[in-house]
């Protein structure tokens, strides 16, 4: 399964970014090859529609789930009808490495 | 001349100076058009009581995707500069966000499986009503709950004309709505008032005539409550104080009774026209 996973920097130890449509990296974990790709995110300054723009990216990447802090009205409904779960973590000093660790711990 | 009546803070008096210098300007003999351009919550109406004579429906143009059509090639998406459409090829599923939706039509263009129309969503309304001999209302008024106001402000714009005096009474804030009644000013009076929200508000408010470019003065509101932080900013960043209006309770018991108080009370008829006044020698400037 893949997961996309909001991100403030692009690497392991890099905090989970609290917004959905206008964090700056995307991470997507690969729960079967523990692969992850670090994207950045290009809708992080659009002017309007951030949030449906990075629904776009994640849901191309064909994600199943999605962790952020938040997620906005607007992509709530759409990845219900797409069957695609978000995940909302209220820590805001959890790393992305942190993440995939319960994931991978998870697993065994 | 444009006029528009501005504030960063809502409640700091915009409709109290843009309606009173409606009164003297019509007072004075001049052709003045009032557009209530706070389509969320417009209230001019409840202090000018005019004959309706025009009455027109606002509506936009909605993008409708039929899935029966779509091939899912993403183009339209890719030409939705406001990212109101999702378009998963390998899902088979495409979304419109209606709200994000602006009528500007490129999904049209774009689509060549012809699986875009369009439906009318209605806005809002624009009202107008006479007032007195030459002197007009305009008012824009949105639906609740629509995304965007500023199409129905653009119509209000467009049905008040080109009278010799237009003044705006503009929405509070600094967004879109704001923009949209300023843009076409010869100048903007921010009316605040001597509070720390007051100037929060009025120095966001200066940023963005700055960045516009607008000539701007103030009109201080309340003059007496609060404290002197307004005017030392004002006089810091030299920015003209047009009028003080004292924080009086027989102003507030005027007003309460949907009432003017340049037509009350003559001394203030007197201050509202030097107000006019004031800004006429500024825009000639």
């Amino acid at each position: 399964m893949k997961i996309a996973i909001t991100s403030t920097g692009n690497s392991l130890d890099a905090l989970m970014d609290g917004r959905f449509g206008r964090c700056m990296y995307f991470v997507i974990y690969d729960t079967e090859t523990g692969a992850t790709e670090f994207v950045p995110n290009p809708n992080k300054e659009a002017l309007e529609g951030a949030g449906p723009a990075s629904v776009q990216l994640v849901a191309s990447k064909g994600v199943e789930k999605v962790i952020s802090g938040e997620f906005g009205s607007k992509v709530k409904a759409i990845f219900d009808s797409l069957k695609i779960q978000l995940v909302i973590l209220k820590d805001p000093h959890i790393t992305i490495g942190q993440i995939i660790e319960k994931f991978a711990t998870q697993k065994k | 001349m444009k006029i528009a009546i501005a504030s960063g803070k809502g409640g700091t008096g915009k409709t109290f100076v843009a309606t009173n210098l409606f009164y003297v300007a019509v007072k004075n003999g001049r052709n003045v058009t009032l557009a209530d351009c706070d389509a969320e919550e417009p209230n001019v109406e409840g202090f000018l009581q005019g004959k309706p004579i025009r009455k027109k429906t606002v509506s936009q143009n909605l993008a409708v995707i039929d899935p029966e059509k779509c091939v899912y090639c993403g183009k339209c998406r890719d030409w939705c500069i406001y990212n109101a459409i999702i378009c998963l090829e390998e899902q088979q599923k495409i979304y419109l966000l209606e709200d994000l939706c602006h009528d500007c039509g490129a999904c049209l263009v774009a689509c060549k499986f012809d699986a875009i129309s369009e439906t009318e969503r209605r806005l809002g309304t624009v009202t107008t009503s006479v007032i007195e001999e030459d002197s007009v209302l305009t008012e824009a008024r949105a639906d609740v709950g629509i995304y965007s106001s500023v199409p129905v402000i653009k119509a209000a714009l467009t049905a008040s004309g080109t009278p010799s005096l237009l003044l705006m009474d503009a929405p509070p804030g600094i967004s879109c709505p704001f923009i949209t009644t300023v843009a076409p000013a010869d100048f903007v009076v921010l009316v605040t008032e001597p509070t720390p929200f007051g100037l929060n508000d009025l120095k966001l408010s200066v940023e963005t005539l700055e960045q516009l470019g607008k000539p701007y003065g103030v009109v201080v509101n309340r003059d007496g409550l609060g404290d002197h932080k307004v005017y030392d900013w004002l006089e810091e960043k030299n920015i003209p104080l047009l009028m003080k209006i004292p924080f009086d309770r027989e102003i507030a018991r005027i007003y309460s009774q949907s009432l003017l108080v340049a037509a009350e009370d003559d001394s203030y008829a007197k201050q509202f026209l030097l107000l006019l006044q004031k800004i006429e020698a500024l825009c000639k400037n």
